[in-house]
């Protein structure tokens, strides 16, 4: 399988430094204390947060911050193959690392035995749902009103066909020779999420990391976007009269 | 806080600007401002730490939340409802991140350890007072103070906690104004919980007139909209119409 | 659900209401609230529909791959359906395996599908005997405002209904064939609130219910399934009454779902 071709396009018509069409749209749920509902090219993503709210089970209080429960769920449909419903060891792995991203810049010491519950749903998968999952997750915590220092947009490189890529779609990830999946904060560019698996050079590692921190800071603007139209209209229609 | 119109003549120091902030955005320079309520500084920048809008205080900048959720401070009277009965305390949810403790001394009557389900049970309403909140957010609550007591009957609103200034209105406005018009007995709890005893229609109308306040908490002439809407719905209760203005 | 306890206040006010004829959304006793319907959402999936119920929101998705018959029907195809109300739709529902209130609606969508026969599945068969097509329907609760019932049969007919049947994909035939649908099953579910029966019932409404009745009608308005549900118990003129509705509303239901 031709992955990218002599021109440098690849299969589905991006340059290797191009990342998929991005649309986020924040406070998407009636219930939730903050949603948001993420497409990157043919993944689809709706994430819920609730909280900060007493946290259950009891054993994991913690009595000096709050607890960042994080639950990714692929839904049975999401894939070709169908997958069977329930939690899975790459599911808590992948809850956990985006947990830990999350705890980063939310402001835990405030609420001090509670909880924030994260709800990541993937409703369809084509390669990035962590990514995708992360950027919605900081979306929807923004939107619930809970005192962060940034948010954390999230974006892969990766391999494939001896190519450097940014952002790989299912067949990259299946066919390619490396996957790097990198979560930032935007403001410090510090790393909050960092994962590899396959086969690169240091210097393909270090241009490919440049071309995701760069992407990275793109997709923080879309999840500002998204955030400041939901606020705007929210505000409009109470009908903003200050100044 | 919130700046209304006749604060800005004043010349109020608190200045919340139409410009809508996202956690990290930066609100200015450490070299011109400190940082206010719901802002950081790093590296010479101050940050938004919460989305909401920009807020200029005195020499300080911030952020003013937009929604959000309630956190208790010592002194709020709130509506709790009761949702686990022990033998020496009640559970309350208060509609906040922490379920609230009410102690059998913290109560205006005398219960036997163990008698505490005669009293109060699981669904009742109470208002209550915040006692006290530690540093790690324990919360305390009480019903010993003047006017504390079960509620029944009437209607429950619950609202954004955020707009409960603008239901109570510039020194008491608003709700003086909803309950001259509607003759109902209305208590604003801190926590976005808003109880409505009266005659029935009126109940509902102040209640709609509740959810009016809320969902255009910002615009121009909100009294005078909510005093036409009462109108249009009570017309009879023109007399006891008092004179207000915000 | 765990620990939602509803104020003596709200549930005073809903019956106070009641007593009237009237609902806290200004509906009448019969009335079902805003139905819209999108379906071929998730690519993915060879099927779909997310359909909202008012503020009640719900997403199916069919999943079709060949496989072994039962012995005891073997030129039948095999139609399995799975619900999970998972935490994202609502702060009472819990993570983990689905709950019993999660099974029980999957096996109430279920029962209207399979015993109305809206799936002919003598045409899901690929080669009798040996192998004929799995459909599996999945249906995930995304926003929950009450009756969930009628907001998964509606997403798992309709998501049925735009699904296509993947012979070619899976080389077992020269193109893929619509589902074999032969009729619409719609349920139309009631709650029982002091004497009162009320159609379409929210989350306010539901959490102080005694009693819950499902009916699942044909396109010909004759009854398919049923499923009474909560601790309290109905008369025999409420299910003379719920059947009339379930014939009224199932036909109104039919038009706006085409």
């Amino acid at each position: 399988m031709v992955l990218v071709n002599e021109d440098g396009i690849r299969i589905d018509g991006r340059r290797i430094d191009e990342k998929r069409p991005i649309k986020i749209e924040a406070g998407v749920l009636k219930n939730a204390d903050g949603s948001c509902y993420l497409e990157i090219g043919k993944n689809k993503v709706l994430c819920a947060v609730y909280g900060p709210r007493e946290c259950k089970p009891r054993h994991l209080q913690d009595p000096t911050k709050a607890v960042v429960q994080v639950k990714y769920n692929m839904e049975a449909y999401s894939v070709t193959d169908r997958k069977r419903p329930g939690t899975d060891r790459r599911s808590v792995e992948i809850s956990k690392l985006i947990a830990e991203a999350l705890e980063n810049v939310v402001q835990t010491e405030l609420y001090p035995r509670a909880s924030i519950d994260v709800y990541i749903e993937i409703l369809q998968a084509n390669a990035g749902t962590r990514c995708a999952g992360l950027t919605a997750a900081s979306v929807a915590l923004a939107d619930a009103g809970i005192p962060m220092r940034d948010l954390v947009p999230a974006i892969a490189c990766g391999k494939a066909d001896g190519n450097v890529l940014l952002d790989l779609n299912k067949e990259e990830d299946n066919y390619g020779q490396a996957d790097v999946p990198l979560a930032i904060v935007p403001s410090t560019d510090e790393i909050v999420l960092l994962q590899m698996d396959g086969n690169m050079t240091r210097a393909e590692l270090d241009h490919g990391l440049d071309m995701a921190f760069a992407a990275a800071h793109e997709v923080y603007e879309v999840q500002r976007d998204a955030l400041k139209r939901r606020y705007t209209e929210m505000s409009k229609k109470e009908g903003d009269s200050d100044e | 806080m919130i700046t209304f119109k006749s604060d800005k003549m004043e010349k109020r120091s608190a200045r919340r600007t139409r410009e809508i902030v996202i956690p990290g955005d930066v609100l200015g320079n450490a070299d011109e401002y400190k940082a206010g309520e719901n802002a950081y500084e790093l590296d010479g920048k101050i940050r938004a730490n919460v989305i909401g809008t920009k807020t200029y205080t005195n020499d300080a900048v911030g952020v003013t939340v937009m929604g959000g959720f309630y956190m208790p401070v010592t002194g709020d009277t709130v509506i709790g409802i009761i949702n686990d009965v022990g033998p020496s305390n009640w559970m309350l949810d208060i509609n906040a991140p922490y379920p609230a403790p009410l102690h059998v001394s913290e109560v205006p009557w005398k219960v036997e350890f163990g008698d505490t389900s005669r009293f109060l049970t699981v669904g009742d309403v109470v208002l209550l007072k915040i006692l006290m909140v530690d540093e790690s957010k324990k919360i305390q609550v009480t019903m010993k103070d003047s006017g504390l007591r079960k509620i029944e009957g009437g209607q429950l609103v619950e609202i954004s906690y955020s707009k409960i200034s603008r239901v109570i209105g510039k020194s008491g406005s608003m709700i003086q104004m909803l309950k001259n018009m509607t003759d109902c007995r209305i208590f604003v709890g801190q926590n976005g919980r808003i109880w409505i005893d009266g005659d029935g229609e009126n109940v509902d109308v102040a209640a709609e007139a509740i959810r009016i306040i809320e969902r255009e908490s910002r615009s121009a002439n909100l009294t005078d909209r909510v005093r036409e809407f009462i109108e249009k719905r009570l017309p009879q209760s023109e007399e006891d119409e008092e004179e207000d203005s915000e | 659900m765990s620990n939602y306890v509803t104020s003596q206040i709200k549930r005073d006010h809903l019956m106070n209401l009641l007593a009237e004829g009237r609902r806290e959304d200004g509906r009448q006793l019969d009335e079902v609230r805003k139905i819209t319907v999108e379906t071929g959402i998730i690519e993915s999936a060879e099927g779909s529909a997310k359909v909202s119920l008012g503020n009640t929101t719900v997403m199916a998705g069919i999943k079709i791959i060949p496989g072994a018959p039962y012995m005891d029907a073997p030129g039948d195809g095999v139609i399995t359906t799975g619900a999970e109300l998972i935490p994202l739709a609502h702060s009472t529902f819990e993570p983990g395996p689905p709950s019993e209130d999660a099974i029980e609606l999957a096996r109430v969508v279920d029962r209207g599908i399979r015993e109305s026969g809206m799936i002919d599945v003598k045409k899901l068969c690929i080669k009798e005997g040996e192998e004929i097509w799995m459909v599996f329907i999945d249906i995930y609760a995304l926003d929950y405002d009450g009756n969930l019932f009628d907001a998964c049969n509606l997403a798992a007919v309709c998501a049925l209904r735009s699904a296509k049947v993947p012979w070619k994909q899976y080389g077992k035939g020269e193109e893929d064939l619509p589902m074999p649908v032969t009729c619409l099953p719609i349920s139309v579910t009631e709650c029982k609130i002091g004497n009162d029966l009320i159609v379409d019932p929210n989350f306010d409404e539901e959490a102080i219910a005694a009693a819950r009745l499902t009916v699942t009608t044909d396109d010909d308005g004759n009854f398919r399934a049923m499923q009474k549900g909560g601790r309290g118990s109905i008369t025999r003129s409420d299910l003379s009454l719920c059947l009339d509705r379930a014939v009224e509303i199932g036909k109104q239901i039919r038009k706006i779902i085409g």
